[in-house]
């Protein structure tokens, strides 16, 4: 015979089950509620026209193609930036810096993680767009590359502050063996910490580029919003206009039903498909069967 | 996890959407306006009908007066069905809305209430002073990509523009880079930088040589140099002002109307009259539009 468990834990189990649930939920409704807005927009702007390079939806041209790759090349940007420099930070202040200044610098990158995106955009037209400008000898400063720093700005802090967690995690006794068979400070961090702590370094990077996928005010204010194809070799330094720029300055003004309207949840659908391919990625990298080795290890 | 931080703000959303707003209509019955004024059209001009109507309610409390946008042919199609008192145009109205208003019975009286110029402007280290409007669709259009070309720097020209669910985006669009031709099918270049604020394109013409901009006249800092337009290449340039603006020479510049169903009587001459008056005129000149000469 089952053994009674008091009501209230009945209770807390079923509530916690329902928050549980509820997240898959939403993101159906989700799922659902972009595909019955969006879909329409596959009926009424032929997929020649989807595809074609203008974008200037008051005269009815939709291509979206300048609008994804505008995306890509924003967030792929802010990813070289801060994926090295986040990770770097982190085995800093994890491995390298002594207690006293990491008692410092971790408090400091957990502020910065909270700092409103929109003060980012703030700096980003007063100081990083000028600068640029000036030092590169660009037209303007209001390009992509503005955009991948200041979106590197926003992922660096969430890529150290958990990476870092990550490492620390790590059992000191790695470290000594690692020590004990002769590697210097850096092969260890390289061979043996960074290894151990991979899944946690991992979601950290999704985590950090997902966040930057997603910003729209500041890639808003900095990265000029023209709507060019970015294919040249030089399309990094010129301006873009990026998928959530778009959703956010036109579906203010847009009729409820129109073509246009269609077509920017059709944008909207993209964008899900983008982060939920980054997740599963993600999680497929992190739940994957660990190597042999690393069974023993651990 | 981002999709879980995106179903939080969703819960949030709809959460807030369960709230309705306390409308004021609902909670002073017992003092019922005396004088209900209906106002649609212009999306240009609902900042501006709006503040009128928060200034002049707040002298009249008997007179209550709502204000929705939705475009001028909107509010003309409202007045024409008898749905509105006034009806905001930032055009004039056409000969086939004349037509079907009379055919359902309705006289439309038109009323300047004020003006907006556009101005065209430059950082103040170029040295370029004026163009025609022909020079400057060239511009917009990508026919012309070098300051070289016009006389000034050799330096790229950066084209700065508003958004494009901006009336002024569309007013540019209509008269500067089509030079009012309803046929052509002229677009903005596709590299013209979009910008979602005024703000935004004033502070990239202020730091940037290479940038023109344009922007409502009340909109112009100092610290930005305006450009005198010229219509074609023989006639004279002129500059943005109050004055060019009334006098008809400023090339950029446009009427705001309202429209009423015949002569208007009561309260709803009274707002009208209050309209064109010193106290409402002010109020356009804070908003960056032109006020109208007669005051």
């Amino acid at each position: 015979m089952k053994e009674q468990t008091p009501l209230s834990e009945r209770i807390i189990t079923r509530s916690i089950q329902v928050a549980g649930y509820s997240s898959i939920v939403f993101v159906l409704l989700i799922l659902s509620f972009l595909i019955r807005e969006g879909a329409p927009a596959f009926f009424e702007v032929p997929l020649k026209e989807l595809t074609a390079i203008r974008w200037y939806p008051i005269e009815n041209y939709f291509g979206i193609l300048p609008l994804i790759l505008g995306s890509l090349i924003v967030t792929i940007g802010a990813a070289l930036i801060a994926i090295p420099a986040g990770v770097g930070t982190a085995i800093f202040i994890s491995e390298v810096a002594p207690q006293w200044l990491k008692e410092i610098l971790k408090p400091l990158v957990e502020v910065l993680a909270g700092f409103p995106s929109v003060m980012l955009g703030f700096l980003g037209i007063l100081i990083v767009s000028p600068s640029l400008r000036k030092l590169l000898e660009l037209p303007t400063g209001l390009t992509a590359l503005t955009g991948a720093l200041l979106l590197a700005g926003i992922a660096i802090p969430t890529i150290v502050s958990i990476s870092e967690d990550a490492m620390n995690t790590v059992p000191r006794s790695y470290r000594e063996a690692g020590w004990a068979v002769g590697a210097t400070r850096w092969q260890t961090i390289w061979g043996v910490t960074l290894p151990a702590a991979r899944s946690g370094v991992l979601m950290a990077i999704i985590l950090g580029v997902g966040r930057s996928i997603g910003e729209t005010m500041t890639v808003m204010m900095v990265t000029g919003n023209a709507p060019v194809l970015p294919l040249k070799w030089n399309s990094l330094f010129s301006p873009v206009r990026t998928m959530t720029a778009t959703i956010a300055s036109e579906m203010g003004e847009v009729a409820t039903g129109s073509t246009h309207y269609h077509v920017l949840f059709l944008i909207g659908i993209i964008l899900f498909l983008i982060s939920l391919a980054v997740n599963i990625t993600a999680s497929a990298i992190v739940l994957r069967h660990p190597k042999r080795a690393e069974r023993i290890l651990s | 996890m981002s999709i879980h931080r995106k179903i939080v703000m969703l819960l949030i959303l709809l959460l807030m959407a369960g709230c309705s707003p306390v409308t004021s209509d609902e909670s002073g019955d017992s003092s019922a306006p005396a004088v209900y004024i209906e106002n649609k059209g212009s999306d240009t001009m609902v900042n501006l009908a709006l503040a009128w109507a928060e200034a002049y309610q707040q002298a009249h409390p008997e007179v209550q007066v709502s204000v929705t946008g939705g475009g001028s042919g909107t509010g003309i199609a409202a007045l024409l069905n008898g749905t509105v008192s006034i009806a905001n145009a930032s055009r004039a109205i056409k000969a086939e809305e004349v037509d079907t208003a009379k055919a359902s019975g309705v006289e439309p009286v038109e009323f300047v209430v004020a003006r907006d110029a556009i101005a065209v402007i430059v950082n103040p280290q170029n040295p370029i002073n004026q163009l025609t409007l022909q020079q400057i669709s060239d511009i917009y259009s990508g026919k012309i990509n070098n300051w070289s070309e016009l006389g000034g720097e050799d330096r790229p020209i950066v084209r700065l523009s508003r958004e494009t669910n901006s009336g002024t985006h569309v007013y540019f669009l209509e008269t500067v880079l089509r030079l009012g031709d309803k046929k052509s099918k002229i677009l903005f270049s596709m590299d013209t930088l979009l910008l979602p604020s005024s703000e935004g394109i004033t502070a990239e013409v202020r730091d940037n040589p290479n940038a023109i901009g344009y922007d409502g006249l009340g909109y112009i800092i100092p610290e930005v140099k305006m450009l005198a337009v010229a219509k074609t290449g023989d006639g004279s340039f002129v500059l943005p002002s109050v004055a060019s603006v009334n006098d008809g020479t400023y090339p950029v510049s446009r009427d705001l109307y309202m429209y009423t169903d015949g002569q208007p009587e009561g309260g709803l001459k009274q707002y009208l009259d209050w309209i064109v008056g010193l106290q409402a005129q002010d109020i356009v000149t804070k908003l960056g539009f032109v006020p109208v000469a007669a005051q």
